[in-house]
């Protein structure tokens, strides 16, 4: 017993805490930021998911011995172009999308000269970058279910009462759609939140980086981590209750008294 | 910028190392898989048995390592392992120093990872089953070893199998991050390529396009079992 407070040092893991929480700012940065970049784009992108929008690229040909230039109609579907993205986020790892965006984008002289430079050199904003394309690719997919499993009838009394396609939008398919797929989305929240601790291997000092750190420096690996492990615990647990409530706000219909 | 001539295969490229990255990204993830399936078949007996410090253990497990960090996790492992070895071999009576292998801390986090995935995934399973059917198979004078084996194991894997395919695919996903502890798997392998050949981008995308490859594969793989096991059904 004695020699698991020896192991469990108490005053080094109440230190640890207190530097471990100051990087909680710089992991809540990247989620502010990503998140409702994240929930709009995945609306965008999931809406754009079920349309049958076709883009029609006229590609200039021709014929010799025929006097006029020719077009031949280069067919791109919107919805595929959506799916093969998704295709590719979900079937790699978030590591490989970060370390791509800042080692790999970081290399290419063209984006070293260009404005975007300003961004890119900076970890914090390829973090931002990554778990926003990361985010989309689930949330799309997510909300993709929710507005397909959406039933025939509500969209036609919609179109009965004369609703635009805006308002339909904005008054039948979003609140349906969010509803049925907030336990879904608070999930992936909830690994969004997980997933900001992989922006620390691109030197972005938040929670994980800092507990890194003090393993290097005081050569106590289980403190360090269990003091950063409590925080993300903490913040999950936040964002749970988060997603909570939302769910008893957005489903009034389904609350046991008011 | 993508440079294709330092993928080739023998010394002049690294075609041949990344197929043996491959080879060990495959090999951790089976071998994680089929510990976390093990430790996830422990944790839904300790949630389903009448007991209450078995569920409460098991529920502690699950809550505190699925809302905790893949990574903190695999470093908590990595730095802490060996001194709780260590611990465990003192009490034996052997006071050397052990130093447990790349492959082997970073197959028991995943599995820790992955178990609490499967377990959720596993209780589901059970809990789909039809009390009445153990009733039946009670009625029919079977003991509780083949109520287990025969009429149990074969639904819920068949209930089971798209969400086990589901944390294969994390898993596969999960086994990236195991590259902070030196182990020569995919990612390690293309940050070690990159890092001499100073062209990130090339093995970086060769990383992704392995990854995709795997992944895709690997669900088409799943969606045949799933085929297989629901034969009776359709």
């Amino acid at each position: 017993m004695e020699n698991f407070f020896i192991i469990l040092n108490e005053y080094l893991i109440i230190k640890n805490f207190i530097e471990v929480f100051k990087g909680l700012d710089n992991t809540l940065y990247l989620l502010l930021i990503s998140l409702p970049i994240g929930f709009v784009l995945s609306l965008i992108f999931a809406l754009g998911r079920v349309s049958k929008f076709v883009f029609k690229i006229p590609i200039p040909y021709f014929i010799i011995y025929y006097p006029f230039i020719n077009f031949f109609l280069f067919k791109v579907s919107i919805a595929k172009l959506i799916s093969a993205y998704i295709f590719v986020i979900r079937g790699t790892p978030l590591l490989v999308q970060i370390y791509l965006i800042y080692f790999g984008l970081g290399s290419i002289k063209g984006v070293r000269e260009s404005f975007l430079w300003y961004l890119l050199k900076e970890p914090f904003w390829c973090g931002v970058l990554a778990l926003t394309i990361n985010t989309v690719a689930y949330g799309a997919e997510i909300f993709r279910g929710g507005i397909q499993s959406i039933s025939k009838s509500q969209i036609e009394s919609g179109q009965a009462l004369g609703f635009s396609k805006f308002m339909m939008m904005r008054k039948i398919i979003f609140p349906i759609a969010i509803r049925k797929v907030l336990p879904a989305y608070g999930n992936e929240l909830i690994l969004m939140v997980k997933a900001t601790s992989l922006v620390s291997l691109t030197t972005y000092m938040e929670m994980t980086g800092i507990a890194r750190r003090i393993m290097a420096k005081t050569f106590a690996p289980v403190e360090a981590f269990i003091a950063a492990g409590i925080l993300y615990l903490f913040l999950n647990f936040l964002m749970v209750q988060f997603v909570k409530y939302l769910e008893w706000k957005y489903n009034p219909h389904l609350r046991l008294s008011n | 910028m993508f440079k294709f001539d330092k993928l080739i295969w023998g010394d002049l490229g690294w075609g041949d190392e990344f197929l043996w990255a491959t080879v060990m990204t495959l090999t951790v993830s089976i071998l994680s898989m089929g510990l976390g399936m093990c430790l996830a078949i422990i944790t839904v007996w300790a949630k389903i048995v009448q007991s209450k410090i078995t569920r409460l253990i098991a529920n502690f497990y699950t809550t505190v390592v699925r809302g905790v960090p893949e990574l903190l996790v695999i470093y908590l492992i990595f730095f802490g392992g060996n001194s709780v070895v260590m611990g465990i071999a003192k009490i034996f009576g052997y006071n050397g120093y052990i130093e447990l292998n790349a492959l082997t801390i970073g197959t028991i986090a995943i599995a820790f990872i992955s178990a609490t995935y499967s377990s959720e995934v596993l209780r589901a399973a059970y809990l789909s089953i039809n009390k009445g059917q153990i009733e039946a198979a009670k009625a029919l004078g079977l003991n509780r070893f083949s109520i287990f084996i025969r009429v149990l194991t074969p639904q819920i894997i068949r209930h089971a199998l798209p969400g086990i395919g589901n944390v294969w695919q994390i898993t596969l996903k999960d086994t990236s991050l195991i590259s902070v502890t030196g182990l020569v798997e995919i990612m390690r392998q293309s940050r070690i390529a990159s890092n001499v050949e100073h062209s990130p981008l090339t093995f970086l995308i060769t990383a992704a396009v392995l990854y995709l490859f795997l992944t895709t594969f690997s669900g088409k793989f799943f969606k045949i079992l799933e085929v297989n096991y629901s034969k009776g059904y359709n």
